[in-house]
C-alpha cells in the first residue's frame, strides 16, 4: 500500500437552511442573497471527510482547491481545520461568471498547476456530488474530462489502496459497484460518511497551515478561451420565481375532528380508507 | 437549410426503455415545432443488443436511431460510453441533445458536455424554442426558489437533462423509424478498460411502494423524526397503501434511506394526494412535491412554510394527529 495525495474541491455557497430569504431584485433582476450566510456546501465536508479516512489508513496528503472570492477563507480554514494539510483558493476576476464548464477548466487548470509545480501527483480528487446553490451536479465528471481521467459520480461507499479504488455509487434502483485504477475523479454522496467535529484548538491551530491564493496570473498555463463569462457556453436569460403556491384551507377542530377531515379528504381524492 | 435535429440519450435496463427516455422524447415532438423548417427527432441508444429496445422506440415519436451496439457496451460506464457518445455526435452534428437527470444522465451528458467544449443546462423542469431558434432551459436554483433560464447561443449542440415525472410521456402511433447503425469499434480499441470497470449493479426493493407508483405519499419531517413516530408513519403507509417519504433530518437520523428523501438533491413525486406530518416546507424540498394533485398537511406551526404550498392545513402537533390517524384506520 502506498501514501496517497488526494486533492478535494470544496465550494462555498450560500447556506441552504436560509434559501427561503433569496429572491429577485425586481428592478436590477438579478439575484438577492439576502444576507444568506455563506458556508462550505455541506456535500463537500463529506468529500474532505472522506479523503482524511483515506490519508489515515494508507496515509499521504489531502489538498483543498477552492474556486471563490477571497472573502471565502474562513470557511475554508474550516476545513483546514478539520484535517487537511493545505488548501489553494483559485480566485481572480477574471474566473468571475464562469458557468460549469469554465469553473470546472480552472479548477482541473489549478489542480494540474500545484501538481507540476510541487512535483506531487493527485492520485485521487474528491468533489461533493453537487453543490445546495446551483445542483447542476455537473462540475465531478467535468473535472474528471480535463483532466482525462476515470471518474464516478454519486459514489456512497470507497476503498482505496495506492494503486486501484473499489466504489459503490447510487442507481435509481439500487447501486453500481465499480473497480478501477488510480489516479480518478469522485463526487461523494451524503451518505458516504458523517464528517467529523473540529475541536476549537484545531481552529487555532489550522492558522498555521498552508493557505495560497492561486491567480489567472500564478497560472500561466490555462488558457483564456475557456475561462470566465467568455469561455461559458452557457449564459443566463431571464429570472423568475415560481408561482406554486396553492390557497390552503385551515382546518380547525378538535384532534378527532381534523383526523375525520383528513380521512374525508383522502377518500374525496380517491385514496381507499378502511376506518376501524 | 438543413432540418434540425434534436437528439435524445435513450437510458435501458434489460431490453426496457426508461420512462424518462420516452418523456424526454415527446417533450423534443413538442418543441421541433418551435423551428420554423421543424425539427428530426433521434433517439441515440447504446448496448449490446438493443432488439427489444429498438421495438419500443419505434412508438416514441423518433424518426430515428442511431443504434451502438457492442459487446464492451453492456455494462455501462463513463469510460466507454462518453468517447463513443462524443464521436457520434461530432459526426452527425446534432443541434440540440437531451439527457435525463439520472445516475448515468447525470454523468454522460455533462462528460459529453465537456469534450465538446458545450455547454448543457441541468435539471431543467421546462425547455422551449425561442424566436432565435435557441433552445432555452428553465432552471431550478437555490433549491428551486429561482428559476433561470439557461440558453447555449454560440455552441452546438445545446444540451439539457431533465428529471423523470417532469414531461408528459405522449403515445405515438406505431411509426416509420430509420435505424443506423454506427461502427464505433475504432474508439472502443483506443480506450484502456482496465481502468474502470463497473463489476455489477445491485437492485434495492425499497421498503414497501415505490415513491414513483404510489398514489398517496406520506412523507414525514423533523416533527416525526423519532422512532415512535415514525412506526405509525410506516404503519399508516402499509394500511393505505401509501408510499413512505421524508426530508433530510429524517434521513439524517438513520430512520429512513436516501432514497425516500424528497427534494432536489432527492426524489421528485407527483401523486394524487401527499400527506405531510412535521415538513417545515424548506424551498428544497418543496421542489420535489409542488406538482403533487393534493397536498395535506400537519404542522405545529402555524407560520409554517410548507402551508403555503398546501391545500388542506392542519395546525397541530404533527405526532398527535399522526397517532390518532395511525389509531382510527385499519
Amino acid at each position: 500500500m502506498g501514501k496517497i495525495n488526494i486533492a478535494v474541491c470544496v465550494k462555498p455557497v450560500p447556506d441552504p437552511q436560509y434559501y427561503d430569504r433569496v429572491g429577485i431584485d425586481p428592478v436590477k433582476k438579478t439575484i438577492m442573497r439576502n444576507a444568506v450566510p455563506t458556508i462550505i456546501n455541506p456535500v463537500d465536508k463529506n468529500a474532505v471527510e472522506a479523503a482524511l479516512q483515506i490519508k489515515e489508513s494508507v496515509g499521504g496528503t489531502v489538498t483543498l482547491f477552492s474556486m471563490a472570492p477571497p472573502m471565502a477563507e474562513p470557511e475554508i480554514r474550516k476545513m483546514l481545520a478539520m484535517g487537511a494539510d493545505e488548501a489553494y483558493l483559485i480566485s481572480d476576476r477574471a474566473f468571475a461568471g464562469s458557468d460549469t464548464l469554465a469553473t470546472s477548466y480552472i479548477i482541473s487548470s489549478a489542480i494540474r498547476h500545484v501538481s507540476q509545480k510541487d512535483g506531487k501527483q493527485f492520485d485521487l480528487v474528491l468533489c461533493g456530488s453537487e453543490s445546495a446553490d446551483g445542483a447542476t451536479s455537473q462540475v465531478s465528471s467535468q473535472i474528471g474530462e480535463w483532466l482525462s481521467l476515470p471518474h464516478l459520480w454519486n459514489v456512497f461507499a470507497l476503498s482505496c489502496d495506492g494503486s486501484t479504488f473499489r466504489v459503490k455509487t447510487k442507481i435509481e434502483n439500487g447501486y453500481s459497484e465499480w473497480e478501477g485504477k488510480l489516479p480518478a475523479v469522485l463526487g461523494v454522496s451524503y451518505d458516504i460518511n458523517k464528517p467529523r467535529f473540529t475541536p476549537v484548538m484545531s481552529i487555532m491551530k489550522a492558522k498555521h497551515k498552508p493557505y495560497t491564493i492561486l491567480t489567472f496570473k500564478d497560472m500561466p498555463e490555462i488558457d483564456e478561451a475557456y475561462i470566465g463569462l467568455k469561455g461559458s457556453p452557457t449564459k443566463a436569460g431571464e429570472l423568475f420565481e415560481p408561482h406554486n403556491g396553492r390557497s390552503g384551507q385551515f382546518l380547525d377542530g378538535s384532534v378527532d375532528e381534523k383526523v375525520k377531515g383528513i380521512i374525508a379528504t383522502l377518500v374525496a381524492h380517491g385514496i381507499a380508507v378502511r376506518e376501524k | 437549410m438543413m432540418e434540425k435535429k434534436i437528439w435524445v440519450y435513450i437510458e435501458h435496463h434489460n431490453g426496457k426503455v426508461e420512462p424518462v427516455s420516452l418523456e424526454l422524447l415527446s417533450k423534443a415532438t413538442d418543441i421541433a415545432g418551435g423551428y420554423k423548417d421543424g425539427a428530426s427527432v433521434e433517439a441515440v441508444i447504446l448496448g449490446d443488443d438493443l432488439q427489444d429496445a429498438l421495438a419500443e422506440l419505434a412508438t416514441s415519436g423518433a424518426n430515428s436511431i442511431y443504434a451502438i451496439e457492442n459487446k464492451c457496451l453492456k455494462e455501462y460506464s463513463p469510460w466507454t460510453y462518453v468517447p463513443v457518445i462524443t464521436q457520434v455526435v461530432t459526426k452527425h452534428k446534432p443541434d440540440l441533445f437531451l439527457f435525463g437527470a439520472t445516475a448515468m444522465g447525470n454523468v454522460v451528458g455533462p462528460s459529453v458536455a465537456a469534450r465538446l467544449k458545450t455547454g448543457m443546462a441541468a435539471h431543467c423542469i421546462d425547455l422551449h424554442i425561442n424566436p432565435q431558434e435557441q433552445m432555452v432551459a428553465n432552471v431550478p436554483a437555490f433549491g428551486g426558489k429561482v428559476i433561470s433560464e439557461i440558453l447555449c447561443p454560440d455552441n452546438l449542440p445545446q444540451m439539457a437533462s431533465t428529471k423523470p415525472g417532469i414531461f408528459e410521456k405522449k403515445s405515438f402511433d406505431q411509426h416509420e423509424v430509420k435505424v443506423i447503425k454506427e461502427d464505433i469499434s475504432e474508439v472502443l480499441e483506443q480506450i484502456d478498460l482496465s481502468k474502470l470497470k463497473h463489476i455489477t449493479d445491485v437492485e434495492v426493493t425499497p421498503e414497501g411502494v415505490g415513491l414513483n407508483k404510489a398514489e398517496l405519499v406520506i412523507c414525514g419531517g423533523f416533527g416525526v423524526a423519532v422512532e415512535k413516530d415514525w412506526k405509525h408513519i410506516r404503519n399508516l403507509a402499509q394500511k393505505l397503501g401509501a408510499a413512505v417519504a421524508c426530508t433530510r433530518p429524517v434521513v439524517d437520523s438513520g430512520l429512513a434511506k436516501e432514497n425516500q428523501m424528497i427534494g432536489t438533491s432527492g426524489c421528485s413525486v407527483k401523486p394524487k394526494v401527499y400527506l405531510g406530518f412535521g415538513v417545515s416546507g424548506a424551498t428544497h424540498h418543496v421542489c420535489g412535491m409542488n406538482t403533487t394533485g393534493y397536498v395535506i398537511t400537519v404542522n405545529r406551526d402555524k407560520a409554517a412554510n410548507i402551508f403555503k404550498y398546501s391545500d388542506l392545513c392542519i395546525v397541530d402537533d404533527a405526532d398527535k394527529i399522526l397517532a390518532s390517524l395511525d389509531e382510527a384506520v385499519k
